[in-house]
């Protein structure tokens, strides 16, 4: 008896230790990351966060270009994503079960494609594509920008959000649909006043989950981007992002330069961070709106 | 047809017919623009994989395969190297991941259930689920290859294993949960001790959930680039050293052939390489949700 008591002690503690490895691995990352970056928070101060220049040779770096970059390309390809998730997750919803079947398996695939992949498609065959397609209305480019980059995360994140719509959707009472479609509406306002209402708040949480996705996807943006430290002034205009920064310029950094990336970094944590915050106190409230 | 509407406000036959025309117009609208979002999701999906098919498969051969990567110029290119250097940073990753996060996983959903401690760890968890990957390089970088002072393999490894470990605990105590308590107080009442229930009954009832659930984070890793940037790095020897230099693998391999080399020798490399790659994660996907579907209830 005494062997089995001890053996599942033994089991119980293994068990809540790794349990508790996330969140030393979480705060570690935030102690790392910010003691690494020190040194530029103490060169540059808060004048960092909105400084435009990066100058290498003289040392001089800032890191509003690569922030505007990232939330541009992220706030695109949501508008993108979301407008088309919608639509597609209405149709998923409505057709027959079979082919709902298909096709949200086929968006599914899409989800399970590398990103280095959707970067090397951007880089060989959209921005091409949209070179010729601007060159065809007189406008010069080369493809690469702002542009580029958010349709491809549209892209990229589309089957997450649709995925979360899909599920709520597929939630809504059957009586309310069938109500709105009594009283005369037509199969887009019984969506949009009957379906979106009700679900609302489900559907917000596929949005913070497209937003984290597309804050921080590195190589995708890289390929496809332009990789210009500035901030663009059209759409077709080269930029970067954070992460498109750190993977480029961090194998050949060291000294102040290394710790200015590793200040770009924490900045991008605390802005993923923000949103799972976010994210975290709205489903709370959600919850506690529910029970009540 | 001014009949479908009779609306208190408007009563000219004019002023009914318009508004039912306008509303039916823009359901057709929307209706057509639907349809098209759909073509353009299932139509990009196609295309990104039909080329990823036609453009690897030019370059697809055994030579291909068992050859190990050379610089350009170098006849006999292939990508033998970083297949293998690959496919070791995954196994070690999950090696590492899979123990800590089924017991993780165990832990939350068995024995701290809804303390305050494993409210705590959910939250960190969803917080880690959310950051974005290259700073999980950053990480690793700082906290393995500095002290080491070389890129290795392994510190790719332990960079995957950490995005891992998330993803899996949360899949485990989901399908844990899942588990009717019946067969919990069943096992106990046999005379079974607390790790064997949880073990031999609770984990056994659940297998399929968290075989899929590994194998569905042990594919999303597998193409994963960005944390093996700073890590691996890349190398176009065979990976002989393991734990103390650059180790070729596959996704950097793409990166290396697509953007860093102006010539099309490379770039059919990187085709090649991306149909590799494609293949075996699209493959461990489709056995995922296929072979180990849990069952509907």
């Amino acid at each position: 008896m005494k062997r089995i008591a001890f053996l599942d002690t033994t089991f119980r503690n293994v068990c809540l230790i790794c349990a508790g490895v996330c969140g030393v691995l979480t705060l570690t990352l935030f102690l790392q990351l910010a003691s690494a970056s020190g040194e530029a928070w103490q060169t540059f101060g808060w004048g960092f966060l909105i400084s435009t220049e990066w100058d290498p040779v003289t040392n001089v770096y800032g890191a509003l270009p690569a922030i505007v970059g990232t939330l541009l390309t992220t706030g695109l390809a949501l508008f993108i994503a979301l407008s088309l998730a919608f639509v597609c997750a209405l149709q998923i919803v409505d057709a027959p079960p079979v082919l709902s079947k298909i096709l949200s398996y086929g968006i599914d695939l899409l989800a399970a494609i590398p990103s280095v992949i959707y970067g090397m498609w951007g880089l060989f065959i959209l921005c091409p594509l949209l070179q010729e397609a601007f060159w065809l209305l007189e406008i010069d480019t080369n493809g690469f920008g702002l542009l580029a980059a958010s349709l491809i995360l549209a892209l990229m994140i589309l089957p997450y959000i649709c995925a979360v719509m899909r599920d709520v959707l597929k939630m809504t009472p059957v009586l309310l649909k069938e109500a709105a479609m009594g009283a005369g509406c037509t199969t887009w306002e019984c969506a949009r006043d009957i379906l979106l209402r009700h679900g609302a708040k489900e559907l917000l949480g596929g949005v913070f989950i497209g937003l984290g996705r597309a804050l921080g996807e590195t190589m995708a943006v890289l390929f496809v981007v332009g990789n210009v430290i500035e901030i663009p002034g059209s759409l077709l205009e080269g930029c970067t992002t954070i992460a498109a920064t750190l993977a480029n310029n961090f194998a050949e950094a060291d000294g102040l330069q290394q710790s200015v990336l590793f200040a770009l970094g924490l900045i991008l944590l605390l802005m993923a961070f923000g949103i799972q915050i976010l994210a975290h106190c709205y489903l709370r409230k959600t919850a506690q709106k529910k029970g009540a | 047809m001014a009949l479908h509407l009779p609306s208190p406000r408007n009563t000219s036959p004019s002023m009914t017919l318009r508004p039912f025309f306008w509303r039916k117009l823009q359901n057709g609208l929307v209706q057509t623009f639907s349809i098209i979002a759909l073509a353009l999701a299932i139509g990009a999906m196609l295309w990104i994989l039909g080329t990823i098919f036609s453009r690897g498969g030019e370059v697809l051969s055994w030579d291909f395969l068992t050859n190990s990567s050379k610089p350009y110029g170098v006849p006999g290119n292939g990508i033998a190297n970083a297949l293998l250097g690959t496919l070791m940073i995954t196994v070690t990753a999950a090696v590492i991941a899979i123990p800590i996060a089924l017991a993780a996983g165990i832990g939350l959903s068995e024995f701290a259930k809804q303390s305050r401690f494993a409210n705590l760890m959910r939250f960190c968890i969803n917080v880690m689920m959310g950051i974005p990957s290259i700073l999980i390089g950053l990480f690793v970088y700082m906290l393995w290859v500095v002290p080491q002072k070389s890129f290795s393999g392994f510190a790719g490894a332990l960079a995957l294993a950490i995005l891992m470990i998330p993803v899996i605990t949360r899949t485990t105590e989901d399908m844990l949960r899942m588990v009717s308590d019946h067969l919990r107080e069943a096992a106990l009442a046999l005379g079974c001790s607390r790790w064997e229930m949880i073990v031999q009954v609770v984990c056994k009832s659940a297998r399929n959930g968290l075989v899929s659930g590994i194998l569905l984070a042990v594919a999303r890793v597998a193409g994963e680039t960005a944390p093996l940037l700073f890590t691996a790095l890349f190398a176009d020897t065979w990976p002989r050293d393991f734990f103390t230099h650059p180790t070729a693998n596959i996704p950097v391999l793409i990166t290396e052939t697509t953007t860093n080399s102006p010539f099309e020798a490379m770039h059919q490399v990187g085709w090649g390489a991306a149909l590799v790659i494609t293949l075996i994660v699209l493959i461990i996907n489709i056995v995922a949700k296929t072979c180990f579907r849990e069952q509907k209830r």
